[in-house]
């Protein structure tokens, strides 16, 4: 499998990404945000960071990066793109995604490890957990209180394309959704980040399967 | 040519800025004060001078970069 990690001003787990991926066998290409051509990739990822130090809102001003042309024609051809944590962010802020992230209900910026229910298995990044099953998974953010509108969260629950939800929802999101798919299923945004667990000297592997998933999803 | 674009979010969404605020004002003493919600200004300098145009330039902006329709509304003002 050909993984793009593309690296934006302010991103921060970039590198995390790249090395989960390879651990897993992953060919991996680091790609800068300001390029207008990618090369053939089967998987793009979005990772975590600050990007633009979340001024105006997080990921508005990656959004709008050179890259995000393409990788937006890409994700509409059906390439695999994951954005994690800003990255999600950003795929909302692109509209590849529906809804928003806002403040955490708390106001705190919270760093640690929660625990998931996998709410579907039926995409190429969850096909190697079982729908329902418990992960842990660390979060790190301020803004990931998802919101989005009644109609839209019918629909993703309809079209079965919530992919990840907290258990004890330390953020305040609708429907304690932690991760959506995008319609055609082959884009997922997340705030948790199973770069950070995809290695048992770093405290859990559950973030591994997702990447041997893809590894296995898409050759 | 001076604007201001003023960004709220939508009635509906939760804004736990604000609620943080009203609680604060509340524990200050400030009796009496409803619900509080933020927004942000944006102060843009225009080179251009006819209001129509510059108008157009604004809602250009405020729909691709400045306000997320999602969850945000924006009004849009041009200074005399």
């Amino acid at each position: 499998m050909r993984a793009g990690v593309i690296t934006f001003p302010g991103s921060n787990c970039d590198r995390d990404a790249a090395v989960a991926l390879a651990a897993c066998g992953a060919a991996v290409t680091s790609i800068w945000h300001a390029e207008t051509e990618l090369p053939r990739l089967d998987l793009i990822v979005l990772p975590g960071g600050f990007t633009y130090g979340d001024y105006l809102r997080c990921g508005a001003i990656a959004a709008r990066a050179p890259v995000m042309a393409e990788v937006a024609r890409r994700a509409e051809a059906g390439v695999a793109v994951l954005g994690i944590c800003n990255g999600f962010q950003i795929l909302a802020e692109i509209g590849l995604l529906p809804g928003a992230m806002i403040s955490n209900a708390g106001l705190k910026f919270v760093c640690r490890p929660v625990d998931l229910e996998v709410a579907t298995d039926a995409s190429p990044f969850t096909a190697g957990y079982a729908r329902g099953q418990a992960i842990r998974l660390p979060i790190a953010h301020h803004d990931g209180n998802y919101v989005c509108s009644e109609a839209e969260c019918r629909r993703l629950e309809d079209e079965d394309r919530v992919a990840f939800r907290y258990m004890d929802n330390p953020n305040g999101s609708t429907a304690r959704i932690a991760g959506v798919l995008g319609a055609g299923r082959n884009v997922l945004g997340m705030m948790p980040h199973p770069e950070r667990a995809a290695d048992p000297r770093l405290g859990g592997t559950d973030g591994r399967i997702l990447f041997q998933t893809l590894l296995e999803t898409l050759g | 040519m001076k604007a201001r674009v003023h960004v709220r979010l939508k009635d509906g969404v939760l804004d736990p800025q604000g609620a943080a605020i009203g609680r604060a004002l509340a524990q200050l003493g400030f009796a009496g004060v409803g619900e509080v919600r933020q927004g942000k200004l944006i102060e843009l300098e225009l080179a251009e001078t006819d209001r129509a145009r510059a108008a157009r330039q604004l809602e250009a902006m405020c729909e691709r970069l400045l306000a997320n329709p999602v969850i945000e509304t924006y009004a849009v003002s041009l200074e005399d």
